[in-house]
């Protein structure tokens, strides 16, 4: 009995805040804009008993989903999210590797602090971290004042604004994802396998390449998905560092909500992305999978 | 990887600076004299004189605590049950389901997160409000909440737990005499990311928060969206500072309970 209500308590919680929330999303992504409130057709009415619910189905179609793939705007807009994803994943990897590097280097009496100093801007408020490089990236910013003074540029660069800022962000934001597992990775190598390489003749960067990077591959697949995953449906970072080019699905979504005021095809947005992502999600699944039973 | 180069050196020291010192510059530009953000014209603790004035800052402020305190406190009593459920319960009807209802959260995007719940709340007649944020919070919360107890009851001892009910405790009093005390750092610490996560999100609290209930995120987000301002920067410095202060400071309790907690554990043994 006591067993049932611990189950139950959580599991409904879930239900009624998680999965039928979803299920509205889905439900409402195949109905029609309509000027009424609320602004799609049809509405379910359980007062018809069978009949009203059969009626109810069979109103229900395609057609925001149509709409997504004939309207450009949407797809470039998924195509520009996956792009921006990828090389913000591919940078975050470039910038994060070599400091999880130096922190497995490091004396070991060090490693707590700097794991502390890593997570710490975890912590911080994200909105404030993105905000935090308006002031430095703007035309009059701090970068530009920077450069001029050094005399190395006579215009400012156009920085702010455009899909390099939103590249900044989200490396500067995502750094600690990727950091970590790599570190958790290269912490657990053997240095020995390193040696051994070297007193076989491999150079160091050849030592590198065929010992160090294949021993931390899990932790850069982890990486990189803990990256990838929330970059594709980022809404903050592009609204704030990007500009009117700056395509992103998140804010798309966001838009079609608030400003257009169109629930369907904001909703069939939402299930699309959710479709793209499922891919990914499934594959990094698969690779924390892997790795417990490789360690179990 | 024992040997720390001078390359590990700079790669650290860079890395850093570049983690850090957008934070130390916003922090050194809130005492700025300007209402320029980017011209430095002297020291001076006005934009937080202007900032504690600003009464639409306080009230926001105010609800962004009433909401991350209750939600926090929410999630942490679901999520510690849900995680017991999902190491302790064995099998039981749609446990999959379940599993899979803690893990999606995580990875789903908030913009979905928050769209999905503002039309379950229209859809059920909810005004939104303190108590739709507190709800929707709670929701996400209590997966993260559950994600990090359930580390630390897989890794703990469960004869313990059947001692005390050899010894005859109920399985309430078991938990709260043995479970509880040894899952209670990780108990705390998923009460401290509950309480952050709720203190920092925007979008979700954006979709779930009417009219009457606007978050501290919600009222940044719109300032920021204008450009950078001497406020914003100050507000930014205190809400910092509070975190490191916070985090520190949890860091030094909990380090001082893990060894308590060795220390029993090695009495325990020498007792044996």
């Amino acid at each position: 009995m006591r067993r049932a209500l611990l189950i139950a308590v959580p599991y409904l919680w879930l239900l009624a805040l998680f999965l039928v929330p979803f299920l509205i999303v889905l439900k409402i992504s195949l109905s029609d804009t309509a000027l009424a409130i609320p602004p799609y057709l049809p509405t379910l009415d359980f007062t018809e008993g069978w009949a009203g619910i059969w009626g109810f189905l069979q109103e229900l179609d395609f057609e925001n989903f149509t709409f997504l793939t004939q309207d450009e705007l949407y797809w470039r807009a998924y195509l520009s999210s996956v792009q921006i994803a990828l090389i913000s994943t591919v940078l975050t990897l470039l910038v994060g590797y070599p400091i999880a590097y130096g922190m497995a280097s490091a004396p070991e009496h060090w490693r707590a602090t700097l794991m502390m100093l890593v997570i710490l801007p975890f912590w911080t408020s994200f909105l404030i971290r993105v905000y935090s490089w308006m002031g430095i990236l703007s035309n009059e910013g701090l970068l530009n004042q920077l450069l001029q003074g050094l005399g190395l540029i006579d215009q400012p660069l156009i920085i702010l604004n455009t899909n390099t800022a939103v590249y900044i962000g989200i490396v500067y934001t995502y750094l600690p994802f990727m950091i970590l597992p790599i570190y958790a990775a290269l912490e657990k190598m053997d240095a020995a396998l390193l040696e051994a390489a070297e007193d076989l003749g491999c150079s160091r960067l050849t030592a590198f390449w065929l010992v160090t990077v294949p021993l931390s591959r899990q932790g850069i697949i982890a990486g990189c998905f803990l990256v990838f995953i929330p970059a594709l449906g980022e809404f903050v970072i592009p609204s704030l560092l990007g500009g009117s080019g700056t395509l992103m699905i998140g804010k798309v979504l966001w838009e079609e909500f608030f400003n257009n005021r169109d629930w369907p095809v904001a909703s069939a947005v939402a299930v699309i992305l959710l479709l793209i992502l499922i891919i990914p999600i499934i594959l990094f699944q698969r690779n924390e999978q892997k790795q417990r039973e490789r360690e179990g | 990887m024992r040997r720390f180069t001078w390359f590990n050196a700079t790669s650290l020291t860079l890395g850093f600076v570049f983690l850090y010192l957008p934070m130390v510059i916003l922090v050194i530009y809130s005492f700025n004299a300007s209402k320029l953000v980017t011209v430095w014209a002297g020291f001076s603790t006005r934009w937080y004189g202007e900032l504690l004035g600003n009464q639409a800052f306080l009230d926001a402020a105010w609800v962004t605590l009433k909401v991350a305190v209750a939600s926090s406190t929410l999630a942490t009593v679901l999520g510690t049950m849900a995680a017991y459920v999902l190491v302790r319960s064995g099998r039981f009807a749609g446990r999959t389901l379940f599993s899979g209802m803690i893990y999606a959260p995580l990875v789903m995007p908030e913009v979905i997160t928050g769209l999905s719940l503002l039309l379950l709340f229209i859809g059920i007649g909810l005004d939104r409000g303190v108590l739709t944020i507190i709800l929707a919070h709670t929701t996400f919360a209590m997966c993260y909440v559950s994600v990090v107890v359930s580390s630390r009851l897989v890794s703990f001892d469960r004869s313990l737990e059947e001692a005390a009910l050899d010894l005859g405790c109920t399985p309430f009093t078991a938990f709260r005499l043995v479970t509880l005390p040894i899952i209670a750092p990780a108990v705390v610490s998923g009460w401290l990311l509950a309480f952050t996560l709720s203190l920092d999100d925007l979008v979700i609290a954006s979709f779930t928060a009417g009219p009457s209930a606007t978050t501290l995120p919600i009222k940044i987000f719109s300032a920021v969206r204008l450009g950078v301002s001497p406020e914003i920067n100050a507000l930014s410095t205190l809400m910092i500072a509070i975190v490191t202060v916070g985090v520190i400071t949890a860091s030094l309790i909990s380090k001082r309970a893990s060894l308590a907690q060795q220390r029993d554990a090695q009495a325990a043994a020498r007792a044996q």
